[in-house]
């Protein structure tokens, strides 16, 4: 299996041009855990989780995975040591069909030798990707386009994911659906981040949770410790 | 008396249908630039003339002939559009979407300046002992040339789309047209595979060249003409797509003798273009555009 690498973010400070978004954050996922990033709308979240992809670079601070700096990395370098997002907005290639979405996955030099063991992976997943594996994919629906996102990161060969709001604006049981997926790709032994909006989501499924308000951390426990009232405190501010 | 009208529409049909095909030949590149980099390449023409004066001197300093002269041509064009990419538009695009524009017509200036030096203003052809042959066909007397344009670009047409179908960096060329940043979440180094569909477009442009000077004589600013016509074909076939870009060049090919048959020659191009107009108003996207 994939050997463990810790990601590790310290006193990171990004900026959207003059406007700072993240503020001396600092974060760690070990290997084989799912930990939960909690907020609100424009609390800084998917800013952290794409400047752990490498879409954003910090100002400040660093990026590590395993033992390597990663802070200054494109996108590509990223994936290519294999952490894979999964972005917000079902961003698939809409006018490719579901098979050839999955192949890009592959794209990275070190997934490429692996792509039918990855594919048989995602398959057994998703069934139903299989099934439509000839379509193109704007012809999902939104739940499925939203698998076929999460197959194509684990086609990437992923050792740490990355899930930007897996769940926005779909139907509880498609939600269900893509959280048991969750939970059999950590159990793969993927280490798993993901972005949630429904605090009472985020504390059943992770093992750990961050909080985030304004740009900032303001809250790091274990859920088991945690309290709704607490987090809804931190989030709230009331 | 419909017959016998139909039975002569059976020339311009045919040589309408093959000169389209030029026409393809010399959109298809222009098509692969805009459908990935959203880039109109105003420079296109310009860089499929290179490929005619290349072929130009390889047969009058060496003796190569023009078809020949590709295994030096095609590469040669390949590294100046992958330069072109990696060195000045992917630099432009990054300050505003109109710089790469702006740097395309400078481009556009100085080959065109620059064969005007070389090669003075006069029209020059790639003159072979097969330009001139025809042969018959449904009884129609069509160059071999013809024949010969309309061949080159079904077989780069359909290379093209099963290079971008099949490979991973054809795969990667076309995602990376429809969501940049999805295609970067997949380790696809966009800067590379940009560079790699520009040089891809550059190679179809020296064919393009080559099989134009068999076809017609040009001169430096012959790219402009033909860069029209591209413009053309790319609007009635859609953009970004291979098959409908051939398609697009056979309808405007079929458009302008059709045109010349019924409405005098003088009108050729009016009637093109006017077809162009109607898919403008009509079907905006193009036949084959989404």
């Amino acid at each position: 299996m994939s050997q463990a690498a810790s990601l590790k973010i310290s006193n990171i400070d990004v900026f959207y041009g003059t406007f700072q978004a993240l503020w001396d954050v600092s974060l760690v996922v070990k290997p084989g855990e799912i930990v939960a990033l909690i907020g609100s709308n424009a609390s800084g979240k998917s800013t952290l989780i794409n400047t752990i992809s490498g879409v954003m670079h910090p100002a400040r601070g660093t990026a590590e995975f395993g033992d390597q700096d990663i802070s200054t990395l494109d996108p590509f370098q990223i994936v290519t040591l294999g952490i894979s997002q999964v972005p917000e907005g079902r961003r698939i290639f809409p006018e490719m069909t579901v098979l050839d979405n999955l192949i890009l996955g592959s794209y990275n030099r070190r997934a490429r030798p692996k792509k039918e063991q990855n594919l048989k992976m995602v398959y057994e997943l998703f069934p139903l990707l299989k099934e439509r594996k000839n379509q193109l994919a704007k012809t999902l629906s939104g739940g499925e386009q939203q698998m076929l996102v999460i197959g194509r990161g684990l086609m990437s060969d992923p050792k740490l994911m990355l899930f930007d709001e897996v769940s926005l604006g779909l139907a509880p049981i498609v939600i269900d659906a893509l959280y048991k997926a969750l939970r059999e790709i950590r159990a793969r032994g993927i280490t798993i981040l993901f972005v949630e909006q429904n605090v009472r989501r985020s504390l059943k499924e992770a093992d750990r949770a961050y909080i985030m308000k304004a740009g900032r951390i303001v809250l790091d426990r274990n859920v088991a410790e945690l309290q709704e009232e607490e987090i809804q405190k931190a989030y709230f501010g009331v | 008396m419909v017959l016998e009208v139909l039975g002569d529409l059976s020339t311009p049909v045919i040589m309408g249908l093959l000169l389209g095909g030029l026409y393809a030949l010399i959109a298809l590149g222009l098509s692969l630039v805009f459908g990935v980099m959203k880039l109109i390449n105003i420079a296109h023409g310009d860089l499929v003339v290179f490929g005619s004066y290349f072929a130009y001197a390889a047969m009058t300093m060496w003796g190569i002939d023009p078809i020949l002269s590709l295994v030096m041509g095609v590469p040669l064009l390949f590294i100046i559009g992958f330069a072109i990419q990696k060195y000045l538009m992917s630099r432009a695009f990054a300050v505003s979407m109109e710089a790469p524009l702006i740097i395309a017509i400078g481009i556009s200036l100085i080959l065109q300046n620059t064969y005007q030096i070389i090669w003075s203003p006069m029209s020059r052809g790639l003159t072979t002992s097969y330009s001139l042959g025809g042969f018959s066909l449904g009884g129609a007397v069509v160059p071999i040339v013809y024949l010969l344009d309309f061949i080159a670009a079904l077989v780069v047409m359909l290379l093209l789309r099963e290079f971008l179908k099949r490979t991973y960096l054809g795969k990667a060329i076309s995602a990376a047209s429809q969501d940049k940043r999805g295609a970067h979440l997949m380790g696809i180094n966009t800067g590379r595979v940009y560079a790699f569909a520009f040089a891809i477009a550059m190679a179809t442009a020296a064919i393009a060249g080559v099989f134009l000077g068999l076809t017609f004589p040009f001169t430096p600013t012959s790219g402009v003409s033909f860069l029209i016509i591209a413009f053309g074909v790319i609007i009635i076939g859609g953009l970004g797509s291979m098959l409908g870009t051939f398609i697009g060049g056979l309808v405007l090919g079929l458009a302008q003798t059709l045109g010349g048959y019924f409405l005098g020659a003088a009108a050729q191009m009016l009637f093109a273009y006017l077809i162009v107009l109607v898919v403008l108003a009509v079907r905006p996207q193009g036949i084959f555009g989404r």
